[in-house]
């Protein structure tokens, strides 16, 4: 049976979003599907589009990759945009030839509306929507000092932002009376324009412009209505969107007055073989400019082309939460009151910038609305309120008081109905979280894992732990904290305890806060946490019975039971008479060579007994332990950077040796990789690792808690512009804050996606220091930095240490009968059967 | 019929790590003296293969209780084996050989048997 065509127009968030819930339909399989992208790029996540500035590449923001789509059997045509479209012959017609469809999606978007203004067509005049917008923004400004946004509305502020990032003074010019007009009431704008003017962005509001011309100081001049005037290098024109509509117009698809392609309720225009979602789409007289209600769409969809028949868009949520220019604003619902009979209540206080409106309902039951300025933390509980017609409290200004004015707590999530949305991103309730747990998911990761909760925008990260615990809690699963048999604490806890009471040893800790006499959980555990407190050597007589093998024997026991040794090779730079010394001392030993993914070289198959005498030679040659055995720092991988390479902006390897050298030795909950990009090119792939940092003309920017290997992970862009020194201690806070608060064995990857509050509570920790910690952990790391010792020196000097190196201590020249060899491609490697 | 054995002074206490474990070289093979000062009887001593892998390394392990049965965990696949009975607490089928140990002055002996070196090789 030959397949039917599918053909998908616009390769965007929602495009994108609908083949990835389509692909997963049984009907799938009875589709050959071919995707036409106007633009060169794949689908890429424009809601956080100026990330772009900041550093963020395409491959960023991409919503996919192109293997996938070959994996999915989706012929991809970007850069072919389609000019006509046959509803008779159900073809349509690009410049490089005609296909045709049995079902065609129309997922084309929108585009900026430039208002008809005099001059717009001014070559540094420009729109905010595509990375080709970005990228001519940027080639702009270069040459600039000043910027202009048109439109004060939630792009406009981001393009705002986009433009401070670049370097550039910059304007917002809005037509309304005040910012945000559609989400914000007159209150809320003011102190958003108030708290927007204090980061250096100028707010012009009810001004029209008239006209663009020629400027005296500055590349251009607006001319505004009432004959004042603003100067300025570029302009980036943001006054909304318009509906890309143009193909189904022309083909005779029913159109909304103005403007959209008219869908019902399944998402299907007019021809019952065409469909359309996302931005151009009209249903029920609206269009919908947000990604959420686009993939909902996208979803329905995909249900109704699998043949559900009950499958049905029925509007969405327009409620919004977001940090423009860092300020907090949220707007839920009927926020400016217009259902007939509501009635408001507002809290305002002018001192610390908070704004907070309630609209409820004439009985006073239900919440219709909300506007939030300067603080989201009330949003998640008020966005609760409205969508799940929860009965509002007999005093609902308590929602939004400050506790200390009698303001009651966020809603538990035990008052939330089965039906409440969790995560928005995903279409995730509680209901289905509930299902997952009693599917068997046992813990947070897991339920993440089931559901795809929390895993889009992440905003839902602190709810969502709320209403796993508390159902867990409810089926009686104890949330176990427990180290291991032998300690009732956390990791985190027993860190405390250690470094609160001063204890030093583990027998002290075990006999005073635990029971038993230990194991392999808990002993490398602590020894772990006695080495970031106090920084003793791993072999003091004390800490030897504690360790794991490898840190034992300070090297990597291999699977015949002889070990590797990785010297330290800081950045990846090496002397060629150092390099001849590993050469010389792997020959000697007949030892199998390999270079690491870590810019170092791996020395394989040395026996116990070897250890010590391979190291002399080592430490002879200037070489250091590589750690390459412990739950510590591992390397800092760079790229050539500034010195050699013409795209080099920074010295990367300099600064790879300086970080390498800080923080060797340092013992944390699990490895830590780092890497050090010269440019924004990134050849060191620092976003891979758990603290990455990339050059930038101004200095570096820092991306923490990314992962490669088993679970990737991306890492998070911390800040911005560093200077070496600020870069430095920014890192020394966040190693620091992750060795005293990380579980046994958690990379930062998954410390970060257990944290509460995420990347933004870390910030604050970190760069506003709202723990009042970071003194302390400054002083801590400093003690740490100076009392560093080459763990293998400090061995191969004292007699008393070389003695755990016999292989059998009553027999120093018995070898061990079971290492058996073999040669293959010219070097030495173990035979390989089991016993 | 009782293999003929004999007491081997096998090292000394100087040798030994407290907490931890020392490997020995004996008529019998590689095997595994454990010194957990905090027990009585202290002295421990069990085979130094690793039946998973088949490579000497148990004396390399951690010790430690769970349950209150000492125990060391094997440095390359992580099981436990009893330094009383050999046992291995994952697997019932598997187990090690345990070997009499006991403190003679300074002189840790080991009970071996005698003439089988051959079956040194696991």
């Amino acid at each position: 049976m030959s397949k039917k065509t599918l053909i998908v127009i616009g390769n965007g968030m929602v495009g994108h979003h609908f083949l990835e819930q389509f692909v997963a339909t049984p009907s799938a399989s009875d589709y050959e599907i071919i995707v036409f992208g106007e633009e060169k790029q794949l689908a890429y996540d424009r809601v956080h589009l100026s990330e772009y500035f900041a550093g963020s590449t395409h491959a960023d923001l991409a919503m996919g990759t192109a293997d996938w789509y070959t994996e999915q059997g989706i012929q991809l045509r970007l850069n072919e945009a389609v000019t006509s479209l046959d509803r008779d012959q159900r073809t349509v017609t690009t410049p490089k030839g005609q296909y045709r469809y049995d079902e065609l999606v129309l997922a084309t978007g929108s585009y900026p509306f430039v208002p008809p203004i005099e001059g717009r067509e001014h070559p540094h005049c420009f729109v905010y929507r595509t990375l080709e917008d970005l990228d001519a923004i940027r080639a702009s400004a270069q040459s600039g000092k000043s910027g202009v946004v048109v439109g004060g509305g939630l792009l406009g502020l981001e393009a705002a932002n986009a433009l401070k990032s670049l370097g550039l003074q910059a304007h917002v010019v809005e037509f309304a009376p005040r910012l945000m007009p559609v989400q914000l009431d007159t209150d809320g704008g003011a102190l958003l324009r108030h708290k927007i003017e204090e980061l250096g962005v100028q707010v012009h509001t009810e001004k029209a412009t008239t006209a663009i011309v020629e400027g005296v100081d500055a590349r251009l001049r607006m001319n505004f209505s009432d004959d004042s005037h603003l100067e300025t290098d570029l302009i980036v024109f943001s006054a909304g969107i318009r509906p890309q509509d143009a193909l189904a117009r022309s083909s005779g698809l029913e159109i909304g007055e103005r403007g959209g392609i008219v869908v019902n309720d399944q998402c299907t225009t007019s021809d019952p073989h065409i469909h359309a979602i996302g931005e151009c789409a009209l249903w029920d007289q609206r269009i919908f400019g947000l990604v959420a209600p686009g993939y909902t769409m996208a979803r329905t969809l995909a249900s109704v082309l699998n043949g559900d028949a009950e499958a049905a868009f029925t509007g969405a949520d327009m409620s919004t939460k977001l940090k423009l220019l860092g300020v907090d604003v949220g707007s839920i619902g009927d926020a400016h009151a217009q259902t007939p009979g509501a009635r408001n209540i507002r809290f305002n206080d002018e001192q610390a910038g908070h704004y907070r409106r309630m609209v409820i309902s004439e009985d006073g039951k239900t919440l219709l609305g909300a506007i939030l300025v300067g603080d989201n933390s009330h949003y998640d509980t008020l966005l609760q309120y409205t969508l799940n017609d929860i009965t509002l409290p007999d005093n609902p200004e308590t929602l939004i008081l400050p506790e200390s004015q009698g303001g009651a707590p966020a809603l538990g999530p035990d008052a939330l109905p089965e039906t409440a949305s969790i995560c928005s991103c995903h279409n995730v309730s509680k209901g289905d979280i509930c299902g997952a747990i009693d599917a068997g998911c046992g813990d947070l990761g897991s339920v993440k894992a089931e559901t795809k909760a929390s895993t889009g925008c992440g905003g839902c990260t602190a709810l969502l732990k709320n209403v796993v615990d508390s159902e867990l809690e409810k089926r009686g699963v104890e949330v176990s904290k427990d180290l291991c048999e032998h300690f009732p604490y956390s990791r985190q806890e027993l860190f405390h305890l250690v470094k609160v009471n001063g204890i030093r040893t583990f027998r002290t800790l075990i006999s005073q806060h635990g029971k038993g006499h230990g194991c392999d959980i808990c002993k490398p555990t602590v020894a772990s946490i006695l080495a970031t407190c106090w920084n003793d050597h791993i072999l003091a007589t004390d800490h030897v019975p504690l360790q794991d093998t490898n840190d034992t024997f300070m090297a990597n026991m291999q699977k015949n039971g002889t070990y590797s040794i990785v010297p330290r090779i800081p950045g990846g730079e090496i002397t060629p008479d150092k390099l001849i010394v590993l050469g010389e001392v792997a020959k000697q030993y007949n030892l199998y060579t390999k270079i690491t993914g870590g810019q170092r070289v791996d020395l394989f198959g040395a026996t116990l007994s070897e250890l010590p005498e391979i190291w002399e030679k080592l430490i002879a040659a200037g070489f250091e332990t590589g750690h390459a055995y412990g739950k510590s720092l591992r390397t800092v991988k760079s790229c050539v950077g500034s010195t050699w390479c013409r795209y080099g902006v920074q010295d990367s390897v300099g600064m790879a040796i300086l970080l390498e050298n800080r923080y060797k030795g340092l013992r944390a909950p699990h490895k830590v990789k780092m890497a050090v990009s010269g440019c924004t090119r990134e050849c060191a792939e620092a976003q891979s690792k758990d603290f990455g940092v990339i050059a930038t003309e101004n200095g570096w920017n820092l991306y923490v808690c990314g992962n490669g290997g088993m679970r990737p992970r991306h890492a998070d862009l911390f800040a911005t512009d560093l200077s070496d020194e600020e870069l430095i201690r920014t890192i020394d806070r966040v190693i620091m804050f992750y060795v005293r608060t990380g579980d046994r064995l958690q990379r930062t990857s998954v410390w970060m996606e257990n944290l509460e509050g995420g990347l933004d509570y870390l910030k604050q920790v970190v760069l506003e220091d709202s723990l009042g910690i970071c003194a302390e952990l400054d002083e801590h790391m400093d003690g740490i930095v100076d009392t560093y010792q080459c763990e293998w020196k400090t061995a191969v000097e004292d007699p008393e240490k070389r003695k755990r190196f016999r292989e059998f201590v009553n027999a120093p020249e018995q070898k061990d009968p079971v290492q058996q060899w073999t040669t293959e491609r010219d070097q030495r490697r173990p035979v390989l059967e089991s016993a | 019929m009782k293999a003929r054995t004999c007491w081997d002074a096998v090292c000394t206490v100087e040798d030994l790590v407290p907490e931890s474990g020392i490997a020995v070289w004996t008529d019998d093979g590689p095997v595994a003296v454990f010194y957990l000062p905090h027990r009585l009887p202290a002295l421990f001593a069990i085979s130094h293969t690793d039946p998973f892998s088949g490579t000497n390394v148990l004396a390399r392990g951690i010790t430690g209780d769970l349950k209150g049965e000492p125990v060391v965990a094997s440095p390359l696949y992580k099981q436990h084996f009893s330094l009383v009975t050999g046992q291995c607490l994952e697997d019932e089928n598997v187990s090690v050989k345990t070997y009499p140990v006991l403190l003679d002055g300074d002189k840790i002996r080991l009970e071996v048997p005698i003439d089988q070196s051959e079956s040194a090789v696991a």
